[in-house]
């Protein structure tokens, strides 16, 4: 038998043919999970951090203090630390949650803590002049936020948000290391069986497909909502 | 008929009173200007008389309903007093029209196509019956302003509070200000101004008002205050503005 070349030694360990055919199914049901997940961290994430900065606008002084934590822990917590903990330690407690809800806890705090800040930010750079014009024509600070500044904290948020919201949805593959059956966990346990990196290919690939339209969309948005700017 | 009474108002911002006791009654249709150098006062008064300043003392009577009173319901009140800013303040994510109908739909509650026509209607007021569909970035200066005035006349208010409505505007597009101020007060609406523009004061004011260091020094009509004033400051004052 001759011996491999170096091109035939790459396909083999990352494109191995029988292993593409077998593990496919595999990879695509990790990546319905991941885009399942995803799609939940976004949904709840930017909805929490929204409302989370309304509240803080209303400027209730233990609220904002109680906010202003939640912000703080988990901006600075590695998501990854924060996933172990809940799921390993929370079962001494006696609350058992499954891993997919962990991740989608977790991921969506992280979501929410950094849209807060955004959010937020949006919020106390709105001129006080369309407070106060809003204010002058008889709306309540409700309304007002919700239909004057919300709008344009927003808009001045997305950017920073696309970006946060892009990073925050990859992690998803932490959900691994606690049995999520997303993409990097369907790949891993593959590869594990298969001592072959081909897998793990297919799961970089199904990442690369799946988060090259979502960075598309990203910079899609950046642009249509930063030509109106005043 | 009176329709703002205003007895012994103040304002303090920490230790430095800016109002020190104003007394000041509008009628009803009258154009009231309120002149004065930067810092005497002019804007907070306007600010406090629909509460976007609390006073610190005195009173505000409007239409029958005391301003000051913790009772009274301030977005009530507020519908009809309309106000109108230096920067014009124009909501920069919606239409003029959007601008316009804001507040007739949130707060007057009224379905979209009923505030939409006021809203048309307000804008042609103001001359601006094309530009309803405008952003406020696509719009001059002077257009901006009338589109807030427009805003503000929309909610039908009983008096337009305006605080240095052409400041901010290049002297070639003051004129289309000034003109729609002179259509309102043609259509009897009762204006209190806060301005600089003295030659517009002297041919349309009904009453000038001349203010210094927190207190009214000075009023009468225009003829008196701004022609012939009695006291020196005011002298000075109109002297240096219409020089």
């Amino acid at each position: 038998m001759q011996p491999m070349t170096a091109w035939e030694r790459f396909v083999e360990t990352f494109f191995k043919p029988a292993m593409l055919v077998q593990y496919w199914p595999e990879i695509l049901k990790g990546m319905l999970v991941t885009v399942e997940i995803a799609a939940a961290v976004v949904v709840t994430g930017l909805a929490l951090g929204l409302a989370l900065a309304s509240l803080r606008a209303y400027r209730l002084i233990g609220v904002n203090a109680l906010i202003v934590v939640f912000v703080d822990v988990f901006r600075a917590l590695p998501p990854l630390v924060a996933i172990l903990l809940i799921y390993f330690g929370f079962p001494s407690i006696g609350i058992n949650l499954p891993s997919f809800v962990v991740l989608w806890l977790v991921l969506s705090f992280v979501l929410a803590a950094f849209a807060e800040e955004i959010f937020w930010a949006g919020i106390t750079s709105t001129p006080k002049g369309q407070w106060e014009a809003a204010r002058s024509t008889g709306l309540s600070f409700s309304q007002t936020l919700a239909y004057v500044v919300m709008p344009q904290a927003m808009r001045l948020g997305v950017p920073p948000l696309t970006n946060r919201t892009i990073a925050i949805t990859k992690n998803t593959a932490l959900g691994t290391v606690i049995g999520v059956g997303e993409i990097l966990n369907q790949a891993t346990t593959a590869q594990s069986f298969t001592g072959n990196a081909t897998p793990l290919m297919m799961g970089a690939i199904a990442y690369i497909v799946l988060f090259v339209p979502v960075v598309a969309l990203g910079r899609w948005i950046e642009t249509r909502f930063a030509w109106r700017r005043a | 008929m009176a329709i703002l009474r205003i007895a012994g108002l103040r304002k303090s911002f920490g230790a430095t009173e800016v109002l020190k006791g104003i007394d000041l009654t509008v009628s009803e249709r009258e154009l009231v200007f309120i002149i004065g150098p930067s810092g005497s006062g002019k804007s907070t008064l306007l600010r406090c008389i629909n509460r976007l300043e609390e006073p610190s003392g005195g009173s505000v009577h409007f239409d029958g309903l005391e301003v000051t009173s913790r009772a009274t319901e301030l977005n009530t009140l507020r519908r009809s007093m309309g106000m109108v800013f230096q920067s014009f303040n124009l909501y920069p994510h919606l239409t003029a029209l959007g601008n316009v109908t804001l507040a007739l739909r949130k707060v007057l509650q009224k379905p979209r196509e009923e505030a939409d026509e006021i809203g048309r209607r307000a804008l042609a007021e103001v001359g601006l019956a094309d530009k309803a569909a405008s952003f406020p970035n696509e719009l001059s200066g002077g257009q901006q302003q009338r589109v807030a005035i427009a805003r503000a006349l929309a909610l039908g208010p009983r008096i337009v509070l305006f605080d240095e409505p052409t400041s901010a505007l290049d002297p070639e597009l003051v004129g289309s200000v000034l003109a729609v101020l002179r259509d309102l007060k043609a259509h009897g609406m009762t204006m209190l101004v806060v301005s600089h523009e003295l030659r517009f004061a002297r041919d349309a004011a009904d009453r000038v008002v001349f203010m210094d260091k927190g207190q009214i020094v000075e009023e009468g009509p225009p003829s008196a205050v701004l022609g012939a004033p009695r006291e020196e400051r005011t002298r000075a004052f109109v002297a240096e503005l219409l020089r």
